[in-house]
């Protein structure tokens, strides 16, 4: 296993991740953003969901806390992802720290999928997609409409499909099972009472399953 | 102007600590087989969780649409073995057509 392996795995979604990118830079343009903001907040925040969602707050005039409040919300998951896979992690805490940042939804489920766990197929990913959502962010930015709406393009399901493809073969114990059907119901009771974000948070609580009895 | 800096800011600092917390404060280190499985659990959880959310969830309400087509198709590939790229042509491909028509 090594990052070419995590690059090989994830380029089909890294092209979905490029034409995701451009159209949070056309949005983030619309919604007022100028060109700088969208490419820094690409730069350092790398997580789509929430980039997506501060950028229509801010657009509709919602105010900083609500744009940051959403956007944080969207991003807690990435505390427990970050947990289940910190053992791999290796070197001093700066290394640690950047590597980190490699961590979205997509890397992470790659390199989880199949296996035991490897950080270098996360990295090798996750730098695939960083370079993917922040080329496609500035491509958008300065007026690429060319590639249309993604969710024209059935783009937007290659994520879905993505997470499903991931997740079977994690189904492997009859614990892991139980585990995916709770949170499954968990993330989908609570979709219509707390903002977005929240239910894939409360979801992780499943995993308490594990403990010993 | 400084509101979008701000947020920009706030969001991007928030976003760096939560992705490092695991990694800075755990990382290396071998958990102990208590924490272990569920730890392992989380994996599974938060896929099924992430399934859900992406196929059904709007802002606070439920939206059906071509979505679980694309989905249901995704599901049929996975089941006959399909490699994971054909699989996401498969579900977007579904998708589109459903929203062409």
């Amino acid at each position: 296993m090594s990052y070419r392996d995590g690059a090989r795995r994830i380029w089909p979604i890294g092209v979905a991740a490029f034409a995701f990118g451009v159209s949070f830079g056309l949005l983030a343009r619309t919604a007022g953003l100028g060109p700088l903001a969208p490419i820094v907040m690409s730069l350092t925040t790398f997580a789509g969901s929430a980039q997506f969602a501060a950028a229509s707050i801010l657009g509709e005039h919602g105010g900083a806390a609500a744009a940051i409040a959403a956007a944080v919300l969207l991003n807690a998951r990435y505390g427990p992802i970050g947990i289940s896979v910190a053992p791999g992690f290796r070197g001093g805490r700066l290394r640690r720290l950047l590597e980190s940042q490699l961590v979205v939804d997509e890397s992470w489920a790659v390199s989880v999928g199949r296996g035991a766990f490897d950080v270098r197929v996360l990295l090798g990913a996750g730098l695939v997609l960083y370079l993917a959502w922040n080329a496609g962010t500035a491509v958008g930015v300065f007026g690429g409409g060319f590639l249309g709406s993604p969710a024209r393009l059935g783009l937007d399901e290659a994520f879905p499909a993505l997470f499903l493809a991931l997740l079977v073969p994690q189904l492997g114990t009859s614990r892991a099972r139980s585990a995916a059907s709770l949170a499954a119901l968990i993330a989908f009771v609570l979709i219509p009472f707390v903002p977005p974000g929240v239910p894939i948070v409360a979801a992780s609580a499943a995993c308490l399953l594990g403990l010993p009895r | 102007m400084t509101t979008i800096w701000i947020v920009v800011g706030v969001v991007g600092a928030a976003t760096i600590a939560i992705k490092a917390l695991g990694p800075v404060v755990l990382g290396g280190r071998k958990l102990p087989p208590r924490i272990d499985g569920v730890v392992v659990l989380l994996a599974p959880a938060l896929l099924a969780a992430l399934v859900v959310t992406q196929a059904v969830a709007g802002d606070r309400r439920y939206v059906f649409d071509a979505r679980l087509v694309g989905l249901a198709a995704a599901a049929v590939s996975i089941r006959l073995r399909a490699p994971l790229l054909v699989t996401l042509v498969v579900a977007a491909g579904a998708t589109a057509l459903v929203r062409a028509v």
